[in-house]
């Protein structure tokens, strides 16, 4: 029997997509210009994920991709087909416990208007996956990529410091 | 601000990428990691037709040690070059230039050669390029050539790319056992556009004298700049004091007329520019062998 070969691949305006956003599996046609950042507020009503410079400089938009912390303004919706993301909608647990990283936020005040907060949290996330006993000089450097114009940055420290330290004791129990 | 209307394709083989970019050769572009040309359309700065998306060719993934050069592949991410251990300790220089780019979502999905390809005169690669006299190799449907750096970048986010050509790789040349390297720069805010960098490396003569210098700097010009005047003044010096005054004052002559803007004066960027001369190079000479 022949093998079937493969389409040429073509130009298009709209795509089908399928990405997993939070755990569920959402499939969707979108024209290929729709950013990540739109997809995810306009097309799946997660509008946790905000959006300020629409250019990558502010961090306000940032989500998780296979893990990975990354701007979704500053890619496409079509780019994320087949992945997994995760948004700040993903944080809190099924029965909204609060993630630990969200706890400590609150309780160490790391907001006041908190916009930039969901990009905040999923930058501190992924930051603090890759390394669980930061500096402080780690964590301020690790936030430069986060503008927030509130808070002067020392309770979002003082909160990262205290997940970061829940986070191990967590880590700890597991084990 | 929202991109502009375009048609796009994601093809998973470099010839299918190559056919692409051959269909409508005046108005196509690459997309890698998107991180510079996201925001030129979102800003609608850039508007073209049609964009291949180069992500999935898995057969640009890869970085290979090769004689004289270190070959990176068009699809290898900013991050995976600053993660990898083999990098870190076959060319240090390389990682050290990368991690002042942008921030670590940046470098999460910008790629090495994206960044040369965008020839930003402010960003680290192409001024990396610069001073090590590397290369790139430009791939079309009709063939390859392989561009020195001098001759790749051209302008103010130009480069020698011909339309229907794309940067498959880039050659970073290996640093000798025994030469010393550096890179700074100086930003107003971390992560930011650096106001001025320089990337150096000098290497000793076995009594103690410096035998060859390569020095480049970023944001003092449209293009990545060399500095061989500044280069001919170490040669055969022990880099003592004075011999860097010189280089120092060398280096600020370098700085072009027109790099004057809100964020920084033209007398600020010699100052800028003569100070981390002096720097670099002290830096640089202090980690060279013997």
């Amino acid at each position: 029997m022949q093998e079937q070969e493969e389409e040429t691949p073509v130009f298009t305006e709209e795509s089908d997509i399928a990405v997993t956003v939070n755990g569920h599996r959402y499939e969707k046609r979108v024209p290929v210009r729709l950013l990540l950042s739109d997809f995810l507020r306009h097309d799946l009503h997660l509008t946790g994920t905000h959006i300020g410079c629409e250019h990558g400089v502010c961090g306000c938009c940032t989500v998780l991709l296979n893990g990975e912390a990354v701007r979704s303004c500053l890619m496409f919706a079509v780019q994320a087909d087949g992945m997994v993301v995760t948004t700040i909608e993903g944080m809190a647990g099924t029965n909204s416990d609060l993630h630990p990283i969200q706890q400590a936020f609150q309780e160490k005040h790391g907001l006041q208007c908190g916009f930039c907060t969901p990009g905040i949290i999923m930058s501190v996330h992924a930051m603090l996956h890759e390394n669980p006993n930061p500096s402080d000089e780690e964590i301020r450097h690790e936030l430069s990529g986060n503008i927030c114009r509130c808070t002067g940055y020392q309770n979002i420290v003082e909160a990262v410091k205290l997940a970061a330290e829940r986070l191990r004791q967590q880590q700890r129990e597991v084990q | 601000m929202k991109p502009p209307r375009f048609q796009f394709c994601a093809p998973h083989m470099l010839d299918e990428a190559l056919t692409l970019l051959d269909q409508h050769v005046e108005d196509t572009k690459v997309l890698a990691g998107g991180q510079s040309f996201v925001p030129l359309l979102n800003m609608r700065l850039a508007g073209p037709a049609y964009i291949v998306d180069i992500n999935h060719l898995s057969e640009l993934h890869y970085i290979e040690p090769e004689d004289g050069y270190l070959a990176i592949g068009a699809t290898v991410r900013q991050r995976q070059v600053e993660r990898s251990a083999f990098v870190q300790e076959k060319h240090p220089l390389l990682v050290e230039a990368v991690k002042h780019i942008g921030h670590m979502q940046i470098r999460n999905r910008g790629t090495i050669v994206g960044s040369i390809a965008h020839a930003d005169p402010a960003a680290e690669l192409p001024a990396l390029l610069t001073c090590l006299n590397g290369e790139v190799v430009a791939q079309s449907s009709h063939g390859e050539r392989i561009i020195k750096a001098e001759e790749f970048f051209t302008g103010y986010l130009s480069t020698a790319l011909e339309p229907g050509e794309m940067l498959t790789e880039v050659h970073f040349p290996w640093i000798a056992p025994q030469a010393g390297w550096a890179f700074m720069e100086f930003a107003r805010r971390s992560g930011d556009y650096a106001l001025v960098g320089a990337a150096a490396v000098v290497t000793p003569t076995s009594d103690g004298h410096c035998s060859s210098a390569h020095i480049a700097y970023l944001g003092i010009a449209g293009s990545p700049v060399r500095g061989h005047a500044v280069e001919n003044v170490l040669i055969g010096t022990e880099l003592e004091d004075a011999v860097l005054d010189t280089a120092a004052e060398a280096a600020s002559t370098l700085v072009s007329d027109d790099m004057s803007d809100v964020h920084a004066t033209i007398e600020y960027r010699r100052v800028l520019t003569a100070e981390l001369t002096r720097r670099v190079l002290q830096a640089a000479w202090q980690r060279r062998g013997h």
